[in-house]
């Protein structure tokens, strides 16, 4: 673990380990406690797989009771808790603390409710993302946020990350398509935000859930929306000599009033690994290639190709194909879904990044990112969500030569720097986690942090619901809570106007 | 009694520190044309932010607009029309309804109210559109969430926390929204005479299909005759508004007009015509009659909205109309009383929501919950919120709860859930 600094383990809680193990089995009983290292060590890391560490103890409880009794046994004790879901955070989300009960709800894998005629599923927050659409296609309905986890990853763990996807540009993030949740706080109590209705009735606190990364609450339910399938979906394979000329193409095209099911790019290290790899038919002399996906009605999208066609010839494509079949149009996805193994193939290790940036920097962030290539002797291969600016940079590394990760880590931090010093931000979609914590104050000032922790202390006073992510300095509540006010030096001490 | 009138955020800042010393509540006001919504205030002061206007910036090919939270949301639209542009979510224009001028309103207000329209259904409301605030909390500190880029998830999503916050958390300086191509073309198809419950289903069927429909409305007999200078006729009319490029649109016409084949007949709407119907729809123009007549919004699951509609109607004289496929309720009452606690228990008794006494007479206001009462713990944490941001509650102090009144904290928030 290169540097990464976490809460202090609590003294007394290591102390009475046995007896929380105890105690944690009177409240899960059966196969709920978790706590030979043997057993816990599958739950050590999530997604960011260079930090690991072992919890406390592993719960993975089956009721809402039982969520809200362990979180208020914990409360009451001053034990800190990490919750998890599937564990693919790729931020470190989940990662676990020496001294935390890890809150496993992996066994909340029920599907509650399907009402097509509100287009809404009730879930439990340990159903799959994929499990949610499953659940729904006999009828010809999807879930539409798609994380390229969506095998794996929960919709639980998607509300605590506001997950995106490929098709989030049209289609909106987890945000936009959760209507209500139920989630217990750390001192046991059971909230409802949302429901099945549209809007909340008072502060957007299901927006303020949607993202807060497990420091605010646990997730029990989850209402979401379900839209009908287009009725078909056809890609273009667009290559250009230039990222100039393909991130240009892209301007024209929101220009133009189109908002493709999806937009990709790739550049040319990653057109290469991802061709070598599942032989996808990609243009190998070309500098940027754009992945374009029109979906709905058949006349739409026909319509809308020629439209795309005429854009990309504009803007000086030397390659344009668009898919035939439903079987091309996969394999054209083909490479670009298997972007990140193909990289991991040509290169020992790689550290994923995942800034956004106003779409029209992109020419100016890869020139950057090309220089910092440079000076850190480190190859990066780039893919890219094109239509909302999401950059996926892959640092590529060999973690058994001494010094390589840490080098790839401040690599990656320049790129995070830069994305933000263009008007963007240090992630798009995968988290803070304990990842990019050290970062934050390149993006926000100490008032702006302390506002946000601010909503923590009304969530957890105690700081104990997955202390050490998101803020890299976690401020005592009472602290916060003061107010320095000077009376008498006040700018208006005899109330001017403007 | 002083109004502030500052035209920068930095003049912003210091009117709220003062504030904030002084412990001297202030009203929030944009243009005022939502005065009329919540608990009536009683502050010494007022903050009007209508001078603290203008567009900041605006990159079509990046789908981005900032501005001052000040600036007239019809500056806005005009903008971004002239672009080709426009606020997907269609945010409806409260003015007129409240009897206050048209074409009143601040894009600030748009998103301390969470306004959308008609296309809420499909693109979301202004709390889906927010990408970035900077804003003044009442503790006289100026802080900044989000960005300009639509995919973020860098720290707590504070801008979100802003819609429907009614200007009691923080003042709102700079908004950044993002913006969207306006459609090519759209065209409307008006199922007519229909019931509520035939509406409906019929509505249900026509979402539940891949026509992409982006608004649906039921207008009953009588209240179809309100909209679009009467040029519907007073016959009951569903509509089914589908949006985009001319061929598209066309197919996915033809296709609701198959599905809907046999629900009754049906008409096709489209150019002004149709954009004068969702216009005055979105603005809830059958109840603009400049009376105090108690006028609720009420958002449901749509399946379930007629039902309580119909429920209501056998306890008290009520006229409604459905937007959101029949999910949000606009409601007049026809003897002056709100009938607050029947109208929440049906709602609670019809598979829940919300209900906002959006016009009522002051005296209403004061007596009964504007906002839809929470349940306790959710209360206590509003409260719990509030006091994070507005520790002296010198915002907009009782306009959305009483019980947001005092600094203390805890669960025994009085006047909560009741």
């Amino acid at each position: 673990m290169s540097g990464l600094l976490m809460p202090k383990p609590d003294d007394a809680t290591m102390r009475r380990r046995d007896e929380i193990v105890a105690d944690m089995r009177i409240i899960v009983p059966g196969e709920g406690v978790v706590d030979a290292a043997n057993s816990m060590r599958a739950f050590e890391s999530d997604g960011l797989t260079a930090y690991r560490q072992l919890p406390l103890v592993v719960v993975l409880p089956e009721t809402v009771a039982q969520v809200s009794r362990v979180l208020k046994y914990c409360n009451d004790r001053n034990i800190r808790v990490v919750p998890r879901g599937s564990g693919t955070s790729l931020s470190g989300g989940a990662l676990p603390l020496e001294d935390a009960v890890l809150l496993v709800m992996s066994r909340f894998n029920r599907i509650l409710e399907i009402d097509f005629p509100n287009r809404i599923v009730v879930a439990q927050p340990g159903v799959t993302n994929l499990g949610i659409t499953i659940a729904v296609e006999q009828e010809g309905f999807y879930y539409a946020p798609d994380p390229s986890s969506q095998i794996a990853c929960s919709i639980g763990g998607n509300v605590a990350e506001n997950s995106g996807g490929v098709h989030c540009l049209k289609y909106g993030l987890t945000a936009n398509n959760v209507l209500g949740i139920e989630m217990v706080l750390m001192d046991g109590e059971v909230v409802r935000l949302g429901g099945r209705h549209l809007d909340a009735e008072g502060y957007d606190l299901l927006g303020v859930m949607t993202g807060s990364e497990g420091l605010l609450g646990v997730v029990t339910e989850v209402t979401v929306r379900i839209l009908k399938k287009p009725e078909t979906a056809r890609a273009l394979l667009i290559g250009f000599p230039t990222s100039e000329q393909g991130g240009q193409c892209v301007a024209d095209i929101i220009g133009a009033g189109i908002i493709p099911g999806g937009m990709e790019m790739m550049d040319r290290p990653a057109i290469h690994a991802a061709e070598d790899f599942v032989h996808a038919g990609y243009p190998l002399d070309v500098e940027a290639l754009l992945i374009v996906e029109l979906d709905g009605p058949s006349v739409e999208v026909n319509h809308l190709i020629g439209l795309v066609e005429a854009i990309a010839y504009k803007n000086g494509s030397t390659t344009c194909r668009v898919s035939q079949s439903e079987q091309e149009r996969l394999t054209f996805w083909a490479g670009r879904k298997a972007a990140f193994p193909a990289v991991g193939r040509i290169s020992p290790d790689y550290y994923c990044m995942d800034g956004t940036i106003p779409r029209k920097e992109l020419p100016r962030v890869l020139h950057g990112m090309r220089e910092l290539s440079e000076r850190y002797g480190l190859g990066v291969a780039n893919v890219f969500h094109a239509g909302d600016g999401n950059l996926h940079p892959l640092i590529l590394y060999d973690a058994n030569v001494p010094g390589e990760l840490d080098k790839a880590e401040s690599f990656g931090a320049d790129i995070l720097r830069l994305c933000v010093k263009v008007g963007g931000v240090l992630t798009g979609e995968h988290g803070v986690g304990v990842e990019k914590r050290d970062l934050m104050p390149e993006m926000f000032n100490q008032i702006d942090l302390d506002q946000q922790m601010r909503v923590k202390c009304a969530f957890d006073p105690n700081h104990l619901l997955n202390p050490g992510k998101v803020f890299p300095q976690l401020r005592r509540c009472a602290e916060l809570g003061r107010m320095h006010v000077h009376r008498g030096q006040t700018a208006f001490p005899d109330i001017p106007r403007f | 009694m002083t109004t502030f009138t500052p035209s920068t955020a930095a003049e912003t800042l210091s009117t709220v520190a003062w504030a904030a010393a002084e412990e001297a509540p202030l009203e929030i006001l944009g243009h005022g044309s939502k005065r009329g919504i919540g608990r009536p205030l009683q502050t010494e002061h007022t903050l009007d932010l209508s001078k603290l206007s203008g567009v900041t910036l605006y990159e079509p090919a990046e789908l981005v607009l900032s501005a001052k939270a000040g600036t007239p949301l019809a500056d806005i639209e005009s903008l971004l029309a002239e672009n080709g542009q426009q606020l997907a979510f269609e945010p409806l224009h409260y003015s007129p309804l409240l009897g206050g001028e048209k074409g009143k309103g601040t894009i600030g207000g748009v998103l301390a109210a969470n306004l959308s329209g008609p296309r809420r259904l499909k693109a979301g409301a202004a709390r889906d559109h927010i990408l970035g605030v900077a804003a003044v909390s009442g503790r006289g500190e100026a802080f900044k969430s989000g960005g300009r880029v639509v995919k973020n998830v860098t720290g707590y999503d504070l801008s979100k926390l802003m819609a429907n916050s009614w200007g009691t958390l923080a003042v709102l300086t700079d908004v950044t929204f993002k913006v969207l191509p306006s459609a090519e073309t759209e065209v409307t198809l008006a199922l007519r005479g229909l019931l509520d419950d035939q509406a409906a289903a019929a509505m249900a069927l026509a979402l539940g299909s891949s026509a992409e429909v982006s608004s649906a409305a039921h207008l009953p007999e009588r209240v179809a005759a309100r909209v679009a200078g009467g040029s519907l006729g007073s016959t009951a009319a569903t509509l089914l508004r589908v949006e985009g490029f001319g061929p598209s649109v066309a197919y996915r016409v033809a296709a609701l007009k198959d599905l809907l084949r046999n629900a009754g007949p049906l008409e096709e709407i489209s150019g002004e015509i149709s954009r004068s119907v969702w216009r005055d729809i979105r603005d809830c123009a059958p109840f603009t009659d400049g009376s105090e007549k108690p006028v609720w919004r009420v958002s449901m699951a749509p399946a379930q909205g007629h039902q309580m509609v119909l429920a209501l109607r056998m306890q008290a004289a009520v006229d409604a109309f459905y937007d959101w496929q029949g999910g949000l309720i606009w409601l007049r009452m026809e003897h002056g009383d709100p009938e607050a606690d029947l109208l929440r228990g049906l709602v609670r008794q019809y598979g829940g929501g919300h209900a906002t006494l959006v016009r009522a007479a002051p005296s209403h206001r004061a007596a009964v919950p504007v906002f839809e009462p929470q349940a306790s713990q959710l209360a206590a944490l509003s409260a719990r919120l509030k006091a994070e941001f507005d520790p002296k509650n010198i915002l907009n102090p009782g306009r959305m709860a009483p019980a947001a009144s005092s600094a203390t904290l805890g669960p025994a928030t009085e006047g909560a859930a009741s």
